[in-house]
């Protein structure tokens, strides 16, 4: 689905880093070779959407661009291309549920069905009180914990639409629900234990 | 140098050669659609794949650098199946809209969906549409069409330098623009419509108004600039429906500024189509004979001495076949005021070298260091300017500026060394004390580009003498490089001043003759196309405007005779160069208008003056015996240097570009309403970033 | 089965501290200056001598990479760039690597480094990655302060850096010079190679790209020697590595295991066995979501190496294992495969740009039956029109997975077909 730009009502007139920001940003430029301070843009543009209630508003691709004296374009074209800068505002909560093949061999579509229905809104929805918005996601990497969704930074992993429905509901409630695999597995071990690497498990 | 067998075929070329070069060497057709021999390779069309032996996959060709040994199929079921496969997928998207796109006849997909591509479509699904972008008046969008060749990107961002550019999103979502709706701020954006291979980028201004097969085309010469562009003027019957810019490696490449593109209405509009004469205070047409027998009358109330009462003037797009004749009469009439300096430019005399772009332009990429000087080439010379901007591009170009452009802030297109806005800069150059001097001597082919700007001031002379000393004292002129320039705007000044269309022993300038206008000592102004001089200087004179369309010269006019455009006469012009070149006429002048060159012969006529030539072979052959350079067509000859420019104290004003407004600098321009929007949506209060204003980047 | 003490990743489940004093516990940064001790083209032949083939997918020999990197210096920095983009669908071993163990990856990006003689290592991490980012880059501070990077790695008196690069969500970057582009802050699109990127890589100096597991690996067989590692697994198909098994299998897992185990032992040992049973198997993807599906017949006693998997026209991959029972719906399955590569195609190439999206569609028809016969093999041509001609490999992965349903399961795919034909009412 392609993320459509916020409208330009939407759109804030300007846009500044915060001091803290300013210095986090100063410390990504530093990671790159003199003169390549265009490497930084993926980063500043993190930044900045972390700044700005997790979406990235045109005023601040343009204070990337300005800051890593890029043209504007080079910035639009690497905002649009890759697929988690918001270029609209989204909730509280970003709901990325994935369905590829693998979460969807293990019941993804359960998982879709219970989010929506939680939530009461369909893909590339928000919520109206502005606190979920959920979309479909491609292959999030953790496949043999799958279903899985993404919730802002968090991974919830094996999934059931009981599961998700509750992770959504202590969100909603603003709880702050366990991260990882919502079925008792601790990571990507074999459910009920490891079959291998016994001298090694749980030394803390 | 590597051998490789191309079908059987066996070639050595050059190391640096890519397969598609080779192939075409030997004439081995490969279609493309992306590659573009000016611009960097990007191989992502996937139509010039060829087979190479021992490679699991086909090759791009165009982006496949040559090596010893290699066997290339350009025709194997392999190389194929490839091409066959790229066609199928480039047109699944596109539309069928052929019927009604302004590209077809002269469509690269068009063309090769004929050669290569399947009788029918086997794709069953829905077809894509993309959203027209807006890229400003002149570019016509249509974004379905758009195949993701990327050239109007990399044209953009190499030749035109303006980054604005792109491709965002991805995948099948991919689309080309400027993300933000805003117009290019390029001068040089028509080009994109020539490098588009398709009908997503089409001309805004010729849009829907004719078929390529309709078009007798005739190869001619711009003269919207001094740079003199070779162009291609397309005319269905008598009206010039577009003009493309035509290849000379040496001038624009295969580039066109847009001025030169797009005024093409103004040659419609505001056309002085029959001669006039005042009656009472107002112009009312008149016969040839009329028009005559009024500026003869004049000329005879002068009664003796009238060579000394009357004065000629030669205006920015004059030929100089007419020129010529113009001179040779008034020679004839015994005056000495000629002058084809409307900006009242301090140049001039016997040194060819004095006045000439001496590097020439080609020559702009044998430099080491540039100074720019009272100049925009932006403006002034817009393909002069990508020549730097080329050159630049290359690395290892020093350029500097004083002033032609206000501030530091004025993107030309390359960056560059704002050492100061006013004479004083240059004079520190010149004595050696400013440490630009120091990158100018250590260079090994240093450049120095005086424009027009610095010459039509009053210390002009000095500053030109200032130039000079530069050139000589940081060996500009030493060998086989001379790097001392002078960048025109005016189409008509080098040939002009090759002819000699300037004041006479003890005759009168420019300033001269509008002095003498307002003082009553000038009784008859002949203006060949002058508008750009001040028309309420010239008193209470007698002034006949020839010329092409009614501007100001018209409307100050006591007689008016029609002339014709460039497009519709067979004339000579000489560039900043010192090139001359022959423009060819495309159409015929409208009405009663006539070639300039014949309404001098016959008014010559009229006052028993004939010239000598009944044709125009007569007048170039007779030209040619008094200034041979203006016979030589298409070459340029070392220019001689010599003392020119005069020492002598300097203002302590900015050195400004003459250029106010790019899109409205001469009378064709001044009738176009294409011009008219660019100009107020580019120049006006409120337009984007321009080179002469912003940065370009606001917006 | 693999002992215990023969695996590398010994904290791959994050039972243990992930930091410095727990990954110097397991034996990481052990003697490392010794290591370095022994000069770059010592190491690079140990590496070549271990059969190490690159773990991303492509399994070319890592020490031979290696050595493609300039020997003498021009004075201007080369670089290591580690591939973390992990995201090809089935695959999520990296992901444990550097949220569990990432002293390993830090380790390795030095001592591989070294051995290419290469100033920095970037490791490029895909952006989702949020925890296992902040992992790596504390990881990486803790070497820092440990002495372990930076001016005198070690005291070896090698200068080394390690940086972390988070990426922004784009499958692509996993494709190495799309990841360099990105790196240098452009959208991951890929370059057309020649040249290569270690003639000309990152900011245009040569440049190595790894995979995380083939760096992470290299420390231990540092230390244990090349002859252990090429011991474990067949000739040319040798070592460790950490398997993904998903999909219907009774316990879904990562397990790091010997190469060339069988894959049904792989399945039965670690995975509690398929849904339902063995003889409930239908087909397994095998080697991530590029490579073309298996029947059960093939997986019986197929290997899990390159060579094997190679030998009945799939490929080890990322060694992701996507299994599917009798239950499944192959042409959803894969036609979700095929919205996914449309969905991460950059968009630069036509083949790719074009085809996909079209693959994609005819499949969700397929889904349906809503298709003639003859449309099989439309779609097989199309898809045969974008492998091999596109810029990068993503072209491939997007057509073999269809061809490998067809190849397989093309009975199946036209019985629904006819089956929809059958039910509507003859055309008139």
């Amino acid at each position: 689905m392609k993320r459509v730009p916020a409208p330009p009502e939407q759109q804030p007139g300007n846009f500044a880093f915060t001091p803290e920001n300013l210095a986090l940003a100063k410390q990504h430029i530093a990671k790159y070779p003199p003169r390549r301070q265009a490497s930084a843009v993926m980063p500043l543009l993190d930044l900045a959407q972390r700044q700005h209630q997790n979406w990235l508003p045109r005023a601040a691709m343009d204070a990337v661009a300005e800051m890593l004296e890029m043209p504007r374009i080079r910035v639009y074209e690497v905002a649009t291309f890759y697929s988690m800068y918001n270029l609209a505002p989204v909730g509280e909560n970003f709901v990325q549920v994935c369905t590829t093949t693998p979460c969807w061999l293990r019941g993804s579509d359960d998982v879709v069905g219970a989010c929506k229905a939680k939530l009461g809104i369909d893909f590339g929805e928000t919520t109206v009180d502005g606190k979920f918005t959920l979309i479909e996601v491609e292959c999030l990497g953790a496949c043999v914990n799958a279903p899985m969704m993404q919730i802002n930074d968090d991974y919830y992993e094996d999934l059931t639409a009981d599961s998700a429905k509750a992770v959504l509901e202590a969100l909603a409630n603003g709880e702050k629900p366990k991260v990882g695999p919502q079925n008792g597995r601790h990571a990507s071990e074999p459910a009920g234990g490891p079959t291998t690497l016994h001298a090694y498990t749980g030394d803390g | 140098m590597p051998t490789l067998t191309i079908d059987g075929q066996e070639i050595t070329v050059e190391a640096n050669t890519t397969v598609l070069q080779a192939c075409e060497e030997l004439g081995i057709e490969i279609p493309r659609f992306c590659y573009h021999d000016r611009l960097s390779i990007a191989g992502n069309c996937r139509m010039c794949l060829v087979e190479m032996e021992k490679s699991p996959k086909p090759i791009a060709s165009c982006a496949m650098p040559v090596g010893e040994g290699m066997v290339i199929h350009t025709k194997s079921p392999v190389a194929e199946k490839a091409r066959k496969g790229a066609m199928e997928f480039l047109l699944i998207n596109h539309p069928l809209d052929c019927p009604i796109c302004d590209q077809g006849g002269e469509c690269d997909l068009q063309d090769q969906a004929v050669a290569y591509g399947r009788g029918g479509s086997r794709f069953d699904e829905h077809k894509r549409a993309v959203k027209d972008k807006y890229l400003g008046p002149l570019i016509a969008t249509t974004m379905t069409r758009c195949i993701h060749c990327t050239r109007c990107i990399r044209f953009a961002t190499e030749i035109a330098g303006v980054e604005e550019l792109g491709a965002t999103y991805r995948g099948e979502e991919t689309e080309i623009g400027t993300y933000i709706e805003a117009a290019l701020t390029s001068e040089l954006s028509g080009n994109l419509v020539d490098v588009c291979p398709v009908g997503a980028l089409t001309n805004q201004a010729y849009a829907f108004s004719a078929r390529p097969w309709e078009l007798r085309k005739t190869e001619s010469i711009d003269v919207h600039d001094a740079v003199g562009s070779n162009i291609r003027i397309d005319c269905r019957g008598a009206e010039v429906m577009r003009i493309l810019p035509r290849l000379h490696e040496d001038i624009n490449e295969e580039w066109l500024s847009d001025r030169s593109r797009y005024a093409v209405d103004g040659l419609a509009l505001q056309r002085l189509d029959q001669p006039y004469v005042r009656v009472d205070g107002k112009l009312k047409p008149a016969s040839w004979d009329a028009a005559f027998a009024a500026i003869q009358a004049r000329l005879n109330a002068m009664g003796e001495a009238k060579g000394e009462r009357i004065a000629a003037i030669a205006g920015d797009m004059a030929d100089v076949e007419s020129m010529f004749a113009l001179k040779e009469l008034f020679t004839a009439l015994g005056s000495r005021n000629l002058d084809c300096r409307q900006d009242g430019a301090k140049i001039g005399g016997k040194h060819r070298g004095g006045y000439l772009f001496n590097s020439t332009i080609a020559g702009i990429e044998d430099a080491d260091a540039l100074l720019l000087v009272g100049c925009n080439p932006r403006w002034e010379a817009t393909l002069v300017n990508a020549r730097i901007r080329k050159r630049w591009l290359a690395g290892g170009f020093p350029i500097a500026v004083i002033g032609g452009v206000a501030s530091a802030t004025v993107d030309l297109t390359y960056k560059y060394d704002y050492l100061g806005a006013g004479p004083a800069t240059l004079a520190e150059v010149a004595d050696g004390s400013h440490h630009f001097a120091g990158v100018l001597a250590a260079a090994e082919r240093p450049m120095i580009v005086l424009g027009s700007g610095a010459l039509a001031r009053d210390d002009g002379a000095a500053l030109l003498d200032l130039a000079r000393r530069i050139a000589q004292d940081n060996g500009m002129l030493g060998g086989d490089w001379n790097g001392f320039n002078v960048l025109h705007r005016a189409a008509s000044r080098v040939g002009g001043l090759d002819l000699g269309f300037l004041p006479g022993d003890g005759g009168r300038d420019v300033a001269g003759i509008l002095d003498g206008a307002g003082k009553g000592e000038i009784d008859l102004v002949w203006l060949l196309g002058a508008d750009e001089i001040d028309m309420t200087a010239l008193g209470q004179a007698f002034v006949v405007y020839q010329g092409h369309h009614g501007d100001s010269g018209a409307h100050r006019a006591d007689v008016i005779l029609p002339g014709a455009a460039y497009t519709e006469k067979d004339a000579t012009w000489v560039n900043t160069e010192g090139r001359a070149q022959i423009g060819r006429r495309a159409v015929f002048p409208p009405g009663d208008a006539r070639e300039d060159w014949t309404i001098l012969r016959a008014f010559s006529a009229v006052v028993e003056q004939p010239l000598p030539y009944d044709n125009l072979q007569q007048l170039r052959r007779h030209m040619a015996g008094e200034v041979p350079s203006l016979g030589a067509i298409d070459v340029v000859a070392a220019g001689d240097m010599g003392a020119f420019g005069m020492a002598g104290s300097v203002s302590a004003e900015p050195i400004v570009s003459p250029v106010g407004d790019y899109y409205l600098a001469n009378a064709v321009c001044r009738a176009s309403a294409v011009m008219a929007e660019c100009s107020q949506l580019y120049t006006s209060a409120g337009g984007a970033g321009r080179a002469g204003g912003a940065t370009g980047t606001d917006g | 089965m693999l002992r215990d003490q023969d695996r590398i990743f010994t904290n791959l489940y994050g039972t243990q501290d992930w930091g410095l004093a727990g990954a110097r516990r397991r034996g990481d940064w052990d003697g490392t200056k010794a290591i370095l001790a022994k000069g770059p083209d010592a190491i690079v032949d140990e590496i070549k001598a271990s059969g190490l083939r690159g773990r991303g997918g492509a399994g070319f020999p890592t020490g031979l990479k290696w050595s493609f990197m300039p020997k003498q210096s021009d004075g201007k920095p080369t670089y290591l760039v580690v591939n973390a983009d992990e995201g090809e669908p089935g695959t999520c071993k990296d992901r444990e690597m550097m949220r569990h163990d990432p002293h390993k990856l830090v380790e390795g990006c030095l001592i591989a480094g070294f051995a290419m003689r290469a100033s920095a290592a970037y490791i490029y991490i895909r952006g989702e990655f949020h925890l296992e980012a902040n992992h790596l880059e504390a990881a990486v501070a803790e070497a820092y302060d440990a002495g372990l990077l930076g001016p005198n790695a070690c005291g070896s008196g090698y200068a080394f850096d390690v940086f972390v690069h988070r990426g922004a969500g784009a499958y692509i970057c996993g494709e190495e010079t799309a990841l360099i582009e990105s790196l240098e802050g452009k959208k991951g699109q890929p370059r057309l190679k020649p040249p290569f990127p270690a003639g000309v890589g990152v900011w245009g100096r040569p440049t190595t790209v790894n995979n995380v597991e083939s760096i992470a690996v290299a420390p231990t067989i540092m230390r244990r020697g090349a002859g252990w590692f090429a011991g474990l697994g067949r000739e040319n198909n040798t070592g460790t590595k950490v398997f993904c098994i998903s999909g219907h299998v009774e316990r879904p897992c990562n397990v790091e295991e010997e190469m060339s185990i069988p894959l049904r032992e792989l399945i039965e040992k670690h995975a509690g066995g398929v849904r339902g049973g063995w003889n409930n198997l239908l087909a397994i993807i095998p080697g991530g979501s590029s490579v073309p599906m298996i029947p059960k017949s093939v997986c019986d006693d197929v290997l899990m190496d390159f060579d094997s998997l190679r030998d009945v026209k799939s490929g080890l991959g990322t060694a992701a294992v996507i299994v599917m029972d009798k239950s499944t719906d192959l042409v959803r399955a894969i036609a979700r495969l095929a919205k996914f590569y449309t969905h991460e195609s950059c968009g630069q190439c036509t083949p790719c740009r074009e085809g996909t999206g079209w693959m994609w569609r005819v499949m969700e028809r397929l889904v349906r039956g809503e298709a003639d016969v003859a449309e099989i093999d439309m779609l097989l041509e199309v898809s045969y029109q974008i492998e091999g001609h596109t810029i990068c490999a993503l072209g491939d992965a997007a057509a073999w997975p269809i061809q490998g349903l067809m190849r397989h399961f093309r009975p199946e795919v036209e019985a629904r077909i006819m089956a929809r034909k059958n039910k509507q009412p003859a055309a008139a």
